[in-house]
């Protein structure tokens, strides 16, 4: 593994535009040595998983800020359990509210980060869990 | 504004001043920073005096409020003669729920509403679509039909509010819907207020929900313009937005470039299609940010206030008074707003509205504090209105019109972002205009430069905000937020069906089919939709046959 890069997939599933964010964090994995693949909007999970597959990433970051993440986060895991990738670090972002945390990490997301996150805490987080 | 000889003295003493007294102070007593910045990271200096305004005129560029330039506002009385609206966007859920916040907000003392639509509404996808999944009523309400569109404002009489509509690629069909509601009540499309914010470049840019390619895209919008000028004389055709720009991440001065240079782009579209220019701008209405760096925003508007009257006035020769006058909408940052604290959001909402306010917006919008955190309860609406009301009526500020003009300060930085965004204007022209330049991501790119550089401006902490990256506290989950119900969904789904079996579909057939022949030549598509729209064809119905006949925008992107 030595000297290989961390591969990252920032995708934003669901219909809102809100890629500040998606942005932000692509830009800082990438400046902290990580190769990331920006998805654009609008992905669908099957999509995402596709992206996922064909890029080898490692990670998977999930951005969103419409509410539908309780229907789209889950149906991301499904879909990397039925491709029997599970192995890939799955963590998510944006307006999440703190009750619905649980239910995510119960389904297999690694790592929920909320409004107000420094991106230094996103890349350690990352660092940790792909070995 | 001031002689030769007596800039000369204060030239002099400012230099004496600097050097003796500042000095020793800095001594003894250093300054905070090395260097201070505007909230958009422009350099601020110690003092403004009249040096700043060396050479300035005060009849060409402030004159008095409601003449050219109208740096100082478009009326001549401004808050004298009528406060702003007040205009809370809102919608969630259902139709049904929504006209029941609306009639709340309504019986609070708000003086126009703001219809916030859901995304598949907004990117014209049916509720019953697969992309529609988890969507539905979420971020706004869930429109499908006509049908819906009634239950939203029932009630709500449509001669007796303005209202805005933040539609944008299916700006058409929900005109048209509106306008049939309106037609049921029994009021024509000549008393109808209102605003459709129908900005598509910006959707290009910063927001997201476009459909179409540019092309079509415009063709719609100015399909708008056109309809309006014949048959809604009192509507504002389109709201272009500053806002999404800055909420992308831009500075206060590409969020006036950026945006004026998308009015440039709609105003020689409509020139293209045959329109004059003085029949349609003056139904062009803008829409803007207000962030935290109060002076800064203060200035902002000004500046794009200024900048606007000239590009009409010598850009496009426009004559009438109308024309050259910037309108526009303001709200308070969302960016801005904190999930740590979130109480705090209160007085940052205020300070973002009182900028608006001494900038002299036509209507406002106070965000909750609880948005960082999910779509606002109903009691932090209450106080994000009474944000508005006291500011109205207890501040003083709304007394007298363009409380700050004179600022050595502010007059500075009204002249430093005007100049500026001109510069990005000329910039954007070089490039082939705002469509060449998303195309090639000259637009997007600067905001994302911008959006980065501010995060790391706030994890370095060079850039403070209050209980995120200082005075933190450990804080227990927050209450009381709002859910929108999970039913949502399947409830709108289910009526979609209903509707379907109970319309005549024959009928809706043959409109889609007339709209279909249509899209194909250079016709206004208004009456054609509007049609389809009194048929009862569905919005996804209609957006798909012009999806059929445009194809659909994608974006590429860079980072």
């Amino acid at each position: 593994m030595e000297g290989k890069k961390i591969r990252v997939l920032i995708a934003k599933p669901g219909l809102d535009g809100h890629d500040r964010g998606a942005k932000v964090v692509a830009r800082a994995l990438r400046d902290a040595g990580m190769e990331v693949i920006y998805t654009g909007l609008r992905q669908t999970p099957e999509q995402i998983v596709e992206t996922a597959i064909q890029e080898d990433v490692d990670v998977i970051g999930l951005s969103i800020l419409s509410g539908a993440h309780t229907h789209l986060f889950p149906k991301v895991m499904e879909l990397l359990k039925e491709n029997n990738i599970e192995d890939i670090v799955v963590i998510g972002g944006g307006v999440i509210p703190e009750e619905d945390i649980p239910e995510l990490k119960k389904v297999g997301i690694e790592g929920i980060f909320t409004p107000g996150t420094d991106t230094h805490d996103i890349i350690k987080f990352i660092r940790e869990k792909v070995k | 504004m001031f002689d030769k000889e007596e800039m000369k003295k204060i030239k002099q003493l400012k230099k004496e001043w600097e050097n003796n007294v500042v000095q020793k102070t800095l001594e003894h007593f250093s300054e905070r920073k090395d260097k201070f910045v505007t909230g958009s990271g422009k350099e601020v200096e110690r003092l403004y005096t009249p040096v700043n305004l060396e050479g300035s005129d005060y009849n060409k560029e402030l004159n008095f409020p409601g003449q050219y330039p109208y740096t100082r506002g478009v009326q001549p009385t401004m808050y004298r003669g009528r406060f702003w609206t007040m205009r809370q966007y809102a919608g969630f859920g259902t139709a049904e729920e929504s006209n029941k916040r609306y009639k709340y907000l309504l019986d609070q003392g708000q003086t126009g509403l703001s219809v916030a639509f859901d995304l598949p509404t907004q990117i014209g996808y049916d509720s019953d679509h697969t992309m529609s999944l988890g969507e539905v009523g979420k971020v706004g309400v869930a429109i499908d039909s006509l049908k819906d569109m009634e239950i939203l404002f029932n009630g709500i009489p449509l001669d007796k509010v303005s209202t805005s509509m933040t539609i944008n690629a299916p700006a058409t069909v929900l005109l048209a819907m509106y306008v049939a509601v309106a037609e049921k009540q029994g009021i024509s499309p000549d008393k109808l207020n209102g605003t459709i914010q129908n900005d598509v470049l910006k959707e290009y840019i910063a927001r997201g929900t476009y459909i179409f390619p540019p092309a079509p895209s415009m063709r719609l919008i100015t399909n708008i313009f056109e309809y309006c000028f014949k048959e809604m004389p009192l509507w504002n055709t389109i709201s272009i937005s500053g806002y999404h720009i800055r909420e992308a991440g831009s500075t206060a001065i590409q969020e006036v470039a950026f945006t004026l240079a998308d009015g440039i782009t709609y105003v020689d579209a409509a020139i293209k299609i045959g329109l004059k220019v003085d029949d349609f701008a003056p139904r062009l209405s803008f829409f803007f940010n207000a962030h935290n760096d109060l002076l800064e925003e203060v200035a902002k508007f000004r500046a794009a206030r200024r900048l606007w009257a000239k590009i009409m006035k010598e850009r496009f020769g426009a004559k009438n008074k109308k024309s050259l006058m910037l309108r526009f909408h303001t709200q308070t940052a969302g960016c801005t707003l904190t999930a740590q604290q979130a109480d705090n959001n209160i007085v940052r909402v205020t300070i973002q509205a009182l900028a608006a306010v001494l900038g002299g917006t036509q209507s406002l919008h106070t965000n909750s504090r609880d948005e960082a955190l999910a779509l606002p309860a109903e009691d932090s609406v209450r106080i994000a209105l009474r944000t508005q009301q006291v500011l109205a009526y207890e501040s003083g500020v709304t007394e007298t019109v363009d409380p700050l003009a004179g600022s050595y300060y502010i007059e500075t930085l009204t002249n430093k972002i005007e100049e500026k965004a001109l510069e990005y204007i000329e910039r954007i022209d070089k490039l082939g205009g705002v469509t060449q330049a998303i195309e090639k991501g000259f637009i997007q790119q600067e905001i994302q430069n911008s959006a980065y550089q501010y995060q790391k401006d706030i994890e370095e902490r060079k850039r403070i905000v209050v209980g995120v990256n200082k005075f933190k506290i450990n804080e227990g989950s927050p209450k009381g937020l709002l859910k929108v119900n999970p039913e949502v969904g399947r409830k709108q789904i289910e009526e979609l069906k209903k509707l379907k079996e109970e319309r005549g579909s024959y009928k809706v057939k043959e409109n889609l089919k007339s709209l279909e022949k249509a899209a194909k030549t250079d016709a206004n598509l208004m009456p054609l939709i509007l049609d389809c729209v009194k048929s009862y064809a569905t919005l996804g119905e209609i957006c798909d046959v012009l999806r059929s006949v445009f194809g659909e925008y994608k974006e590429s992107v860079q980072l």
